[in-house]
Parts: structure tokens; C-alpha cells; sequence
């Protein structure tokens, strides 16, 4: 259901990609050597120690990362072309920019109104929605939630200044 | 036989009046988290699973699995109508299924879609009744070297079976087994790979990381095609219902024929999937109507359906009577059994015959609930497809947000599930599978202490494990499925070819 005209795919290549989270899953690999190494790796009184485990964890990782690593410079692994094209990266980030937003006001502005604000956002900036439209829903659907969870199951969930306001 | 009787008695616990409430509540919810993108099986699980925890763990076992199978029969409302599997499985249903609605035979799809999965799942539920008992005493004989070696073949299945690069497999796998060593180490005590972060004490609950991978991601994956669902629309009146009906028995044969594959599928682990593909296969190479799959043949909606329900029923076999789950939603129920406190495994069978059989109770009187509110409902569900994009997506970000936090009530929750969401979104673009880390992250845990324990009684020798004729030949068909793409091909390479 894509819209995209094949002469204009561009995007970050895939190739780029790939070896990035290869990349980065080794640096996890070695992290985790690292703190499994701070626990200790042999045996102990108690048996295995701590850092046992997680030390041959690491190892798989960090080897699969690298054949991972081989493979996508070798061709065998990969998609040729871009990962995805620009205009899908934006419109992704269209959704994970606001999200990450929310994702930071809710221990400030409480779960409600980050919620109020963003599906604000997103039918006002996204769907081109006018405030007629939007503000009942923005602010109606919190208010179902609060009805439902609250009231019913009885889990709080995160509240902030205004809500203390009204006094919830 | 003693089965039969504590079936009787699980009927009794199922249908009192507040259970009855939560299957037919659990099944409608199910649906609709089925149709909706970013929801679906695990994470629609993970996100319920919260709510639960103020009732008695058979109350919500029901409503858990009753979510689940409104999910299953949810998936294939999409899959029907707009072309979007609800979950990996259904993608086959999508093959016929699509071009039926695209006909007009939307309602005759729905039905045969639905009526397949009633019959797949209730196969496999007949299975679990009769097969999972025996499976249980069989497995109380197995020590810490067994088990361990269960949730080796498990995984070394993952790897060999499916159809991503093994070496991401391994890595995915090896991930999810690191994260679920953050923490406390149960058997010393101690904290380990918390660098200090106090965040971390608790370690990275696996609910966070079904609700980020498969719910976040899901929805960033579905942004990238556009914000527009268009689909067909559907009209299921009694009368189409009734002319579908009739029409199914004709294809008899491959109804069982996929109930046995999915069956087989399901319960080894990473099953589903396989499952609808193969009986799709099958069925076009041996349905005299093979010739017309992929054009809009009820066959072809029919072979998948039954085999992927079958196999994400018999998924629970493994989960209920070894602690092994078959699929990332097995793995998030059994998550669920872990929080409340029970010990999945053959002692479960020994020790909370309430609690299991009326679970497998209801998932008998489950799966005719919810037969009879797919087909009266469909229209409400498309409906809420239908409802733009823009207006949809926030919300169900806003149901993911709450879900992350109701778990620990830890607002930091929320933050690491978006991680987990923008690393599922980039790890599912590079075929790095996430099935394998989620049941890494729940099951990892368990297999470490399997293997420590195991170790200790062994004085730290490897040979625990092939140590006598049982743990040997787990560990002996872990490592063939492990190797087993290089068996097949190895295989191929002796036959002769044929001459053409």
C-alpha cells in the first residue's frame, strides 16, 4: 500500500544499517563481558559465580556479531538498497518524535494530560483535524481510561499538578 | 479416566457466572486488539496482564486466554478484508482470504476463517486434554540436567527452524538471555550487570519488552506504509453463514490433515508460522482444486486457518506441562503463571489441578464464545479499522503506555518501552527475529538456574548432560535441530537428481 514512485527511492542505505546494529549488539556483547567479569566468571564456594553465565552470553554475542558483521560486507546477509526511504523514515518519525515527548512529560505532567496532549497532537498535526474535532477526543478518551482504570480496576496510574488541582 | 473427571470439575469452576463474564469481556477485548495494528496476541496480553492481578489466578488465567483467542480470531478479520495479517501465522490466510473479499465473498471468507480456526483449535484443545496430563508425569521424572536440556532443544530449535539468518537468531537470542540476567542473580544473591543504575535493580521485565518490540515497533513498521487502511467491507448474515457451512465438510480431509500439522507445529516451539505456510502448501499441491489457491479458494483459507489456530492452542501443551512455551504470547502467559506465583511445569498438573484444568475448561468454552461473537460481530470490528489513522494510533500508544507502567507502577517503564519499540522497529527491518528474545528474556532466568544447578551436581563437569539415555537424546535432538539447514541440505546434496 506504498505510494512511493520508484525513481526517487533514497534513503539511509541498508548496508549502513546493519552494520551499525551489528555494531552496536558487540558493544553490548563486551558490555556485558565486561560486568560479568566485575561479578566473577569462575567458580566459587556457592558453584558458579554470578558473572558465569552472562560471560558465555557475551561470547555468543559478540562471535554471532561479528559473522553478522562478515556477512553483511560479504553480501550473503541484507537487502539491497535503501533501508527505508526518507520520506518513511519521516513518517516515522513523525510518530516517534511526538511519542518520545509523551514519554518524557508523563512523570511531570501526569499519564491524563500527556495523553490529552498527545492525541491532540497527533489529530491536529497529523490528521489536519480541527479543534472541534479533536478536543473531545483528545480529552475523551483520557477520561474513559480514568473511569476504566481507576474506578474499575483500581490502578493509579501516573498524576500531575492538575490533577492534585481538581482535587483526583 | 481421571482426566475426563478433573475436566468435569474444571467445567464447574469455568461456568459460574463472574468467569463467564470474563471470557465473553476477555474475548471481545481480544478481538479488538486483533484487529487493531501494534496490538495483537503477546502484546495485547502483556498490556491486560496488569488488570489481573487483583484476581484469583484461575479467573484470570480464563480472561487471559480468552484474550488470546479473540486475538487469533481478531488476526484474521484483517487478514480478510485489508490485506494485513493481525499476526505472523495469518499472513497465509491473506493468499485466499484477500481475494474472496475482493469478490465479494467477504462473509464466506470470515466464515470459513473463523469456523476452521473453532476447529483447529478445538483438535488441539482435545489433544492438550488428553496428551498434556501424561506429558506431565512423564516430566516429573526429569532433574535440573533434563530441564535444561528442554530449554536448550527449545531454543536450538529457534535457530535451526526458522527462516532468519541463524547467526541473528543467536544474537537475538543471546540478548534477550543478557537482559534477563540483569538484576538480582537468584541463586547468589547478588547484583550483577547493574553498573550501578539503581533503574536496573529490578532487571528488564519482559512485558516492557513485548509491549516496546511488538507493540511500539509494530506501529512504527505500519507507519512506514502510510497512514490509510482500505479495505473491503463485510456483510456475515445468517444466510452466508449457513451456505458456508454446508459448503466446509467437502474439505474434510484438509481440515485434519492441517489440524495434525498444526498440532505437530505447534508443539514444538516457533511452530505457528511454519504451520499455516506448510498446510497451505500441502493443500495446493494436493487439493484437486490447488490450481485456483491464490485466486480465492475457501480451501485456501481453510488449510491455514485450521493449522495456525491448532498450532497456537497446542503452544500451551509444552508451556503447561514442561514450562516451555511455544510462541512469544505462550511465553507472556506464562510470564503471567510466574507472577502469580505458580510453577509451570508437571508439578502444576500435581499441585493446582483447579487452576489447570479450568484453563483448559475454558478454552473449550472459549473457543465457542468466541466462534459465536466473531460472527455477529464482524462489522463493529471492521468499523474500528476504519476509524483514521491519526485518531487510532495515539490511542493505542496511550493503551501501550499504560500497560508499561501498570506493570511495576515504575514510570521508568514507560521510557524503556519506547526503547525496546525503536529497537524492535530497526532489529525487524535487519531480520534480526524477536520471538527468541522475548522467550530468552522469560525463560532465561530459569534455564540459567537449570543449568547451574545441573552443574552443581555434576561438580562443574559438562558430561551432566549426556550423562544417562533421557538428557542425552534431548540434548542429542537439540543439537540436530540446531544444525538441522545444514542436515537438509547435506541431505539434498546425497539424493540423486532426478532426470528431467
Amino acid at each position: 500500500m506504498s505510494d512511493e514512485t520508484h525513481t526517487a527511492e533514497t534513503g539511509p542505505s541498508h548496508w549502513l544499517v546493519e552494520v551499525g546494529v551489528a555494531l552496536l549488539t558487540l558493544l553490548f556483547g563486551v558490555v556485558i563481558l565486561l560486568g560479568s567479569i566485575q561479578v566473577g566468571i569462575d567458580w566459587g564456594v556457592e558453584g558458579p559465580k554470578p558473572g558465569f553465565f552472562p560471560f558465555y552470553i557475551s561470547l555468543f554475542i559478540i562471535v554471532a556479531s561479528t559473522v553478522n558483521l562478515v556477512h553483511v560486507n560479504t553480501g550473503r546477509d541484507g537487502k539491497p538498497g535503501p533501508f527505508s526511504t526518507w520520506e518513511q523514515l519521516r513518517r516515522v518519525m513523525s510518530v516517534v518524535v511526538p511519542s518520545v515527548a509523551y514519554v518524557a512529560f508523563v512523570p511531570f505532567l501526569g499519564m491524563y494530560v500527556s495523553s490529552i496532549l498527545l492525541i491532540g497532537v497527533f489529530m491536529t498535526w497529523l490528521g489536519g483535524y480541527s479543534l472541534w474535532k479533536t478536543v473531545p477526543i483528545a480529552v475523551g478518551v483520557p477520561v474513559v481510561a480514568y473511569i476504566v482504570f481507576e474506578r474499575y480496576f483500581q490502578i493509579a496510574l501516573p498524576k500531575g499538578p492538575v490533577e492534585y488541582w481538581l482535587g483526583l | 479416566m481421571e482426566e475426563i473427571g478433573n475436566l468435569f470439575h474444571g467445567f464447574a469452576t469455568v461456568l459460574q457466572p463472574y468467569n463467564i463474564w470474563l471470557m465473553v469481556l476477555g474475548i471481545v477485548l481480544g478481538v479488538i486488539i486483533g484487529v487493531l495494528p501494534g496490538l495483537g496476541g503477546a502484546n495485547g496480553v502483556a498490556i491486560l496482564l496488569p488488570l489481573t492481578f487483583s484476581m484469583s489466578p484461575t479467573s484470570a488465567i480464563i480472561m487471559l486466554s480468552c484474550i488470546y483467542w479473540g486475538a487469533l480470531f481478531g488476526g484474521a478479520i484483517t487478514s480478510v478484508l485489508f490485506n494485513i495479517p493481525g499476526e505472523p501465522w495469518s499472513v497465509a490466510t491473506t493468499f485466499d482470504g484477500h481475494p474472496m473479499a475482493q469478490n465479494g465473498r467477504a462473509g464466506e471468507a470470515l466464515t470459513a476463517a473463523f469456523t476452521s480456526s473453532f476447529i483447529g483449535a478445538l483438535f488441539a484443545v482435545l489433544v492438550i486434554t488428553l496428551v498434556a496430563p501424561l506429558v506431565a508425569r512423564f516430566a516429573l521424572q526429569f532433574g535440573a540436567a533434563e530441564k535444561f536440556g528442554v530449554y536448550f532443544l527449545a531454543f536450538c530449535s529457534f535457530v535451526g527452524l526458522s527462516k532468519e539468518p541463524p547467526f541473528k537468531t543467536v544474537v537475538a537470542m543471546m540478548i534477550g538471555f543478557a537482559l534477563a540476567a540483569v538484576g538480582l542473580d537468584h541463586m547468589t544473591g547478588q547484583l550483577r550487570l547493574t553498573f550501578g543504575f539503581t533503574e536496573l535493580l529490578a532487571g528488564f521485565d519482559f512485558l516492557i519488552a513485548v509491549i516496546g518490540l511488538f507493540g511500539i515497533g509494530e506501529i512504527l513498521l505500519t507507519m512506514e506504509e502510510g497512514l490509510q487502511f482500505k479495505g473491503r467491507s463485510a456483510n456475515i448474515n445468517p444466510r452466508v453463514v449457513f451456505q458456508t457451512w454446508m459448503e466446509l465438510p467437502r474439505y474434510w480431509a484438509t481440515s485434519i490433515r492441517s489440524c495434525i500439522i498444526g498440532c505437530w507445529m505447534g508443539i514444538t516451539p516457533a511452530g505457528a508460522t511454519p504451520a499455516s505456510f506448510m498446510s497451505y502448501g500441502i493443500a495446493k499441491r494436493l487439493s484437486p482444486r490447488g490450481r485456483n489457491f491464490g485466486k480465492g479458494e475457501v480451501e485456501g483459507v481453510v488449510a491455514p486457518e485450521t493449522a495456525a489456530h491448532a498450532a497456537g492452542t497446542s503452544a500451551l501443551l509444552p508451556m503447561l506441562s514442561l514450562g516451555v512455551p511455544g510462541s512469544p504470547t505462550a511465553a507472556v502467559l506464562l510470564g503471567g503463571l510466574l507472577i502469580w506465583g505458580l510453577q509451570p511445569g508437571p508439578l502444576l498438573f500435581v499441585e493446582q489441578k483447579e487452576f489447570v484444568w479450568g484453563l483448559i475448561a475454558s478454552m473449550y468454552l472459549g473457543n465457542i464464545v468466541g466462534l459465536l461473537v466473531v460472527l455477529t460481530c464482524v462489522p463493529v470490528m471492521a468499523a474500528i479499522l476504519r476509524i483514521p489513522f491519526p485518531v487510532i494510533a495515539p490511542i493505542i500508544l496511550v493503551l501501550c503506555a499504560i500497560g508499561a507502567y501498570t506493570v511495576h507502577n515504575n514510570p521508568f517503564d514507560v521510557v524503556m518501552m519506547m526503547v525496546f519499540g525503536v529497537l524492535g522497529y530497526v532489529l525487524k527491518k535487519c531480520n534480526y527475529p524477536l520471538a527468541p528474545l522475548v522467550l530468552a528474556l522469560v525463560l532465561g532466568d530459569k534455564a540459567e538456574e537449570a543449568f547451574r544447578q545441573a552443574l552443581l551436581g555434576s561438580q562443574g563437569s559438562l558430561t551432566v548432560f549426556w550423562s544417562n539415555w533421557l538428557v542425552g537424546s534431548i540434548m542429542a535432538l537439540g543439537l540436530i535441530a540446531l544444525f538441522w539447514p545444514m542436515i537438509q541440505n547435506g541431505m539434498a546434496r546425497l539424493r540423486p537428481r532426478p532426470a528431467v
